[in-house]
């Protein structure tokens, strides 16, 4: 039994909804939450590379190239949002963030 | 089985059961951990699947950067977790539902995929060379360096447009820190600098 694509797929699927999941009972904590960003991410990339492989086409893997890029910047400015905030507030509890009164 | 099945199993099982217990540990240091560990393990499928370069750089940027940012604002902030972790379960039927809903579309759409024979012939935009010849590595370059030299300089840019933001966002500005003032030392003439003084012969200033 040989792995094929949909297996891949698959794999990717259930990251995606862990990811997702994550976000639902983690949202109290944001570190945590953007760990859960980090997954879907992941989950995008298996995609996008699985795809790349079976379909013989490497644009897919620069794609993935280019998505790794943009988590890496919104990891940084997210963590660097939260010291930011942290340091006013002294908490980084997501009910606490209601400064915009959003 | 073979072996490429085997690892294939092997590395997304583990991905997937650290994965969850990303999102399950009580501890966040647990979590940055464990999120390492599905990094690994989805850079092992990467190699499973040809990719060479990007599951290196999914081991350098994820694990060696990003994870280990994770680790440094988990350590640094002096935040109770117990308290955040409160009301765990209370929220576990709502995501539940909502995860479940989602993963039944996506099967659904899994289900439904069928591979048009014209794409999986091979008759790709940049089709992959055969690795006996040219390293995934160097495949990937030709391409990135040539047609895709703007998305590669985008690219670029959003990471310097990130590093000046995160600079920008955690720069504090303290108090009765002595700091070089470059324009003022340059702005110094003869006349501000040097003090002409007559001293008087034994007597001193």
């Amino acid at each position: 039994m040989g792995v094929g694509l949909s297996h891949y797929l698959a794999l990717a699927a259930i990251l995606f909804t862990i990811g997702i999941f994550g976000i639902f009972v983690n949202r109290k904590n944001v570190i945590i939450i953007l760990m859960s960003v980090e997954l879907i991410l992941l989950a995008v990339n298996i995609n996008l590379v699985a795809f790349s492989s079976f379909l013989g086409d490497l644009v897919g893997q620069i794609f993935a190239l280019l998505i790794l890029t943009v988590a890496a910047a919104e990891a940084a400015i997210g963590l660097a949002i939260l010291v930011a905030f942290y340091r006013n507030r002294g908490s980084i509890a997501v009910e606490d963030i209601n400064a915009m009164k959003g | 089985m073979d072996l490429a099945s085997l690892f294939f199993y092997l590395f997304s099982f583990i991905a997937v059961g650290a994965a969850f217990m990303v999102i399950a540990a009580r501890n966040p240091v647990h979590s940055v951990l464990f999120l390492i560990l599905t990094f690994f393990n989805a850079a092992g499928l990467f190699v499973l699947l040809g990719a060479e370069f990007l599951a290196m750089i999914l081991i350098v940027v994820y694990v060696g950067a990003v994870a280990v940012l994770f680790l440094f604002v988990v350590m640094m902030l002096d935040v109770d977790f117990v308290e955040l972790k409160q009301g765990f379960l209370q929220y576990v039927p709502l995501g539940g539902l909502v995860a479940l809903i989602l993963a039944g579309e996506l099967v659904i759409v899994l289900g439904g995929f069928i591979f048009d024979p014209h794409f999986a012939s091979g008759v790709g935009a940049a089709p992959i060379p055969d690795i006996a010849e040219v390293s995934n590595t160097k495949a990937l370059g030709l391409l990135l360096y040539t047609r895709y030299i703007y998305f590669f300089q985008a690219a670029g840019l959003i990471l310097l447009v990130a590093m000046i933001g995160a600079i920008v966002l955690t720069l504090q500005h303290k108090e009765g820190v002595k700091r070089q003032n470059i324009s003022a030392q340059v702005a110094r003439t003869r006349e501000t600098a040097i003090d002409v003084v007559d001293v008087e012969t034994g007597k001193g200033i």
